[in-house]
């Protein structure tokens, strides 16, 4: 399927809105992605005909929902190329993997054992560790980054011992759209015997990853971010993990046998996914992901780029912005304008009809690093146009003549 | 001046622009034309929370009545800061406590009200009803 924008662009119902009386230009995709027809209509469907709970119920309806769950459960497992679909772990999203993990890794650490974040990580990624580290006594250090908002390998490289137990990063960095070279970093962090999860609450809108192929331990993720619902994610963790970490929440689902004396634990997944879970929101991930797919990656990837590069020299034109993080990226454009705040530009864009982020995108050490309040984020998806682009810059410019 | 005629006064300001542009326009102006705070006094417990531009607000006891100065570093934070501290400074507390805030609905700023907007213009209205409370709770004691 060749890459039509024009067809694209008619499957998200939302783009043709009007904000504040002009066409809504929607460049907040790093907070949540737009859902195509194809998803609301799951959503529909799925309540329409066939509600259920699953995996308990005898009945046709039950066991319709069930299979409906557990196909996009392994189509989700193709996708991010995991060995068994019981690797995967359905969850309420990124933030709950992470919380997850953490609590299992509190009964395998002992005082004095080191934890490695990096110094681009949402609040998300710093704060289940910290109170990991002071439920356990375990250390955390964190790898600082450059002016250009790229990680010190070199740094890493002297954080890693025999201390380590686990070193988690995000794929790419929500507030600068930095990629980090996650290949090398979890190939360093094996080597020390340590553990690696991986954000790509970031990355899987862009990137498809191949999680055999990366042979990380835990891989975090939204469905939300690329196209799917909110209120469902993935987590997913070799099997080996899945035997070695305790359950995270008790209830129904997550159980083998319960008696007032002793209860067994169910296998993976189920073992984690106490309750019953969002059925809708897994079964309307599962149709994202084939939406995103039909698309292809390579076809996104390179019309982002286009977007990215397009917008990053028309930017730059302005006089007195600049642009945080310019490594190796994604594509996200945090900017600021001299003198101005980034809330101030964010609001007269949005009166403009563009959506943009403003303020500190949940990741204040990166803006203390910069020494700045914030910035405005701009961040594209595949279904933005280069018109759009235009847009962002002449609202921008509009701000800047109204706010010096 | 009493605070129902500064804010009919700030209403008819208002009605002359026809967009909001304009209204950003004189808004941003306001904020401007704001007296500049004393610097001694930008310090984090004058900071209000709930916003996602700083916004410093001190006030001060001058013949019965509060002095507000405030500041803030977004210019569009600074303006509304500017539209309050026309209403609310020098007013006596018990008036600042039974003031109404429905003129900025009038003057078309509604959209700022609302308690998930970050600029925290809710946050300041209470904190400037709160200091007035403060201090009408001292004069009673």
């Amino acid at each position: 399927m060749s890459f039509d924008i024009h067809n694209i662009r008619k499957d998200f119902p939302i783009l043709s809105r009007k904000v504040n009386g002009y066409p809504l230009v929607y460049l907040d995709n790093a907070a949540t992605s737009q859902k195509p027809q194809q998803v609301i209509d799951a959503i529909v469907d799925y309540y329409s005909n066939y509600n259920a709970n699953i995996h308990r119920g005898v009945h046709s309806l039950s066991q319709e929902a069930t299979d409906a769950y557990e196909a996009a459960r392994h189509k989700i497992q193709n996708h991010f190329n995991a060995k068994t679909a019981c690797e995967i772990i359905f969850t309420a999203g990124t933030t709950q993997g992470i919380n997850l993990v953490a609590n299992g890794f509190a009964s395998l650490l002992n005082k004095g054992d080191e934890i490695i974040v990096s110094a681009l990580e949402h609040h998300s990624n710093i704060v289940p560790w910290q109170m990991l580290c002071e439920k356990t006594g375990a250390v955390l250090r964190v790898i600082p980054m450059n002016e250009e908002g790229t990680l010190l390998m070199d740094e890493y490289y002297n954080l890693l011992s025999d201390k380590t137990k686990l070193v988690f990063v995000n794929h790419i960095s929500n507030a600068l759209g930095t990629i980090n070279p996650i290949e090398e970093i979890i190939e360093k962090a094996h080597s020390v015997g340590a553990a690696v999860l991986i954000d790509g609450a970031q990355s899987c809108s862009h990137i498809k990853p191949n999680l055999q192929e990366l042979n990380v331990d835990f891989y975090v993720t939204s469905a939300h971010k690329m196209c799917g619902p909110t209120g469902v994610g993935i987590l997913y963790m070799k099997e080996e993990w899945g035997n070695k970490l305790p359950p995270y929440q008790g209830g129904g689902e997550m159980i083998a046998e319960v008696s007032f004396e002793k209860t067994t634990y169910a296998g993976l997944p189920h073992k984690f996914e106490a309750g019953t879970p969002n059925i809708c929101g897994g079964i309307a991930f599962g149709v994202a992901i084939d939406y995103l797919n039909a698309i292809g990656f390579d076809a996104i990837e390179a019309h982002e780029n286009e977007l990215l590069t397009y917008a990053t020299n028309k930017l730059l034109e302005i006089e007195g912005l600049r642009i945080y993080g310019t490594g190796q990226k994604t594509s996200v454009i945090s900017f600021n304008i001299e003198d101005l705040h980034p809330y101030d530009i964010g609001t007269i864009v949005d009166k403009l009809g563009i959506a943009v982020r403003t303020g500190h995108h949940c990741a204040q050490p990166i803006m203390e690093f910069y020494k700045i309040p914030g910035t405005v984020r701009a961040s594209f998806a595949f279904y933005n146009t280069l018109e759009e682009v235009d847009a962002l810059v002449e609202a921008v410019k509009k701000a800047k003549m109204m706010l010096s | 001046m009493t605070i129902e005629a500064i804010q009919e006064e700030l209403i008819d300001e208002f009605s002359m622009f026809d967009d909001w542009m304009q209204r950003y326009e004189y808004m941003i102006d306001l904020g401007k034309s704001l007296p500049l705070i004393d610097e001694k006094l930008k310090t984090d417990d004058k900071l209000i929370k709930g916003c996602q531009s700083k916004v410093w607000l001190n006030s001060e006891m001058k013949n019965d009545k509060i002095i507000f100065t405030a500041d803030s570093d977004a210019i569009i934070t600074k303006g509304i800061i500017a539209v309050l501290v026309r209403v609310f400074s020098n007013q006596e507390p018990q008036a600042i406590l039974d003031a109404d805030t429905d003129f900025i609905d009038e003057i078309g700023l509604k959209e700022h009200l609302s308690p998930t907007r970050a600029n925290g213009l809710v946050s300041m209205i209470k904190q400037m009803k709160m200091y007035a409370l403060a201090y009408q709770t001292q004069a009673n004691s």
